[in-house]
């Protein structure tokens, strides 16, 4: 059953993740996306890791994939693109050695680590317990207790990153003459 | 591995059989009970204009949709020229399907009284009369809710026409901006009810007093209530298909079947969130029970194993009629005031009445004073209210001063 569940959300993931990259219309590529995201929150589920599937669902597949298909769709980028034009000329040869080297490195990782993979994690029999909420409870206690001070610091990151793109989005008030005329001119069409 | 079922921890043909039972039985109710919301709202809003309503078909016009349905069944499905046909055929699909999950979750009957835990024999096996008790419980109606963004927000951008494009911007950034309301006013209940399951928070309500609406003081389920209906794309936050403005919004180029796919996926979501507002604020199932002086009231209506789903049923009658309520006599909120309301007003009020629920929690595990704790926790609670009214009136005295961005 494990190796079949396993099976399954692999051909998933795979799909979407070759989709990502062969589709040439951005918005199918951010659905396969969706795909993988979803992939791997069944991977999740069938590691009795039912929270961080959840999570994945809502936090990847409902927010961030949401923001990706939003800038798509309000930039005006949606429409398939030629592979045929290469604007930068290195970019697809060093693409494909960097390919290679990563695929490279990943053989050489698993075939060292061989005999760690083929072992059962110690925490996962513990993951769930078989009572409900422990999975919430043990996330929990290791984020809001062991580990509270990094994700304080991660929250004053991302809000300081918020703060940043509110700093970077807004036009400098005085910028010149062109600035005043296109605020006049935005606000007759306001009103 | 599957712990979504008491039943499936042992394998068995008859508990299968059981579990497949439940999902057809599940499946038909929701989809009849959709179809007779469409007749109770129609019904109700004439009534409420002075007019008849449906009336034709059948007693009482019960089988008006029904017709509406084969009509729709028999009209001619449409493709645009300029639609993405993958995209447009799957987002039909993609808002009804979240529709029907979620009904899989909310407890339908069962016997929660004297401390029972609800659970019902079916041919010598104990079960839920819920179709599944996932251990995220409640976070999957998130889930799901954040999956049904994608299917208007797909059907929107797939037919190739502005309008429709329109209505589906809008429709996602609101249902993206009042996810974050809805969690938060979840989070408070789950706070409270100390589990994620659909099936243990129901069975924590046991009376009046420890109902969540009374449990977590009545804001969470008002902001829930308000997010749930614009979650719902709902009236007054229909500007999703504001029709003076968009045609019809996302589902303009849509027909036939696939436009019978939404209309039932957004009524089945009207039904479904009635339900989990019942079963996070109102104890689903459970019978009203109250001790208040000499009265006392415990609810048993003396009909058996059906009792929890006679209570259940007339609860959410109840929230399907202030449904239609709010349609018929609120106007549609304009988009700025509707983003207004969502980002200043139901967040920061949930986060805020959230912070008030764990501080009182944190007292009780500590034996602090109640009292003081209540009062320093509003003290701070208001000032940081008021540093976010100046902050937010700052800022529009700015962006007066500069003029609009945009």
């Amino acid at each position: 059953m494990q190796l079949f569940v396993f099976i399954c959300a692999a051909v998933m993931i795979l799909i979407g993740a070759v989709g990502v990259i062969v589709r040439s219309h951005p918005v199918h590529a951010a659905l396969s996306l969706i795909l993988t995201l979803f992939g791997v929150a069944v991977l999740f589920v069938a590691q009795d890791a039912h929270f961080l599937a959840a999570v994945q669902v809502i936090v990847y597949a409902g927010a961030i994939v949401v923001l990706f298909l939003f800038v798509i769709m309000l930039l005006g980028v949606d429409k398939a693109e030629s592979l045929r034009i290469d604007p930068v000329k290195v970019q697809r040869p060093l693409a494909a050695i960097v390919g290679i080297g990563l695929a490279g490195l990943l053989a050489a990782a698993i075939v060292q680590g061989r005999d760690t993979l083929a072992r059962r994690g110690t925490g996962i029999d513990t993951a769930d317990g078989g009572v409900h909420d422990s999975n919430i409870r043990q996330l929990a206690n290791d984020l809001f207790s062991n580990h509270v001070f990094a994700f304080e610091i991660t929250s004053v990151l991302l809000v300081i990153a918020v703060v940043g793109t509110v700093l970077l989005a807004r036009r400098p008030r005085h910028s010149g003459a062109s600035h005043t005329e296109a605020g006049t001119d935005t606000k007759a069409s306001v009103k | 591995m599957f712990a979504v079922d008491t039943l499936l921890e042992k394998l068995g043909l008859a508990a299968v059989l059981i579990v497949l039972m439940k999902v057809v039985v599940v499946f038909v109710v929701g989809l009849v009970v959709t179809m007779f919301m469409v007749w109770f709202e129609r019904k109700v809003i004439s009534g409420m204009q002075n007019r008849i309503g449906p009336n034709k078909a059948g007693p009482f016009g019960l089988l008006q949709t029904l017709a509406d349905g084969i009509k729709l069944f028999f009209k001619e499905d449409l493709l645009p020229d300029r639609a993405d046909r993958f995209v447009f055929r799957l987002a039909p699909f993609l808002a009804f399907v979240p529709a029907f999950l979620v009904w899989s979750i909310i407890p339908l009957g069962g016997d929660f009284t004297n401390g029972k835990d609800g659970v019902v024999k079916l041919f010598g096996h104990s079960t839920f009369v819920q179709l599944a008790d996932p251990p995220i419980g409640v976070l999957l109606l998130l889930a799901l809710s954040s999956i049904a963004v994608y299917g208007i927000m797909l059907a929107g951008w797939s037919s190739g026409s502005k309008y429709p494009l329109l209505g589906s911007v809008r429709a996602s950034a609101q249902m993206v901006s009042y996810e974050a309301a809805l969690g938060l006013s979840i989070a408070a209940v789950l706070l409270v009810a100390g589990t994620l399951s659909t099936h243990g928070i129901v069975g924590v309500q046991s009376s009046l007093g420890k109902w969540h609406v009374i449990a977590t003081g009545v804001v969470p389920f008002i902001i829930f209530l308000m997010a749930a209906t614009a979650e719902l794309n709902r009236p007054p936050f229909d500007l999703v298909e504001a029709e003076q403005e968009l045609v019809g919004g996302f589902n303009t180029e849509y027909s036939s079947l696939r436009f019978a796919l939404f209309f039932l996926a957004e009524f089945m979501n009207t039904v479904t969130m009635s339900g989990v507002i019942v079963t996070l604020f109102f104890g689903g199932p459970q019978p009203l029970r109250f001790d208040i002086g000499a009265v006392h009231f415990n609810g048993d209506l003396h009909l058996g194993f059906l009792n929890g789903t006679v209570w259940f049923i007339a609860k959410v009658l109840v929230f399907l009629y202030v449904y239609v309520w709010f349609r018929a006599t609120l106007p549609r909120l304009r988009y700025d005031q509707l983003m207004n309301l969502g980002w200043k007003v139901l967040i920061p009020a949930s986060l805020g009445w959230f912070m008030l629920l764990a501080a009182q929690r944190v007292a009780a595990d500590n034996e602090w004073n109640k009292w003081a704790v209540s009062f320093v926790s509003i003290a701070v609670l208001l000032l940081c209210g008021g540093l976010l009214t100046a902050a937010i009136r700052v800022s529009a005295k700015n962006r007066e001063r500069e003029g609009a961005m945009f």
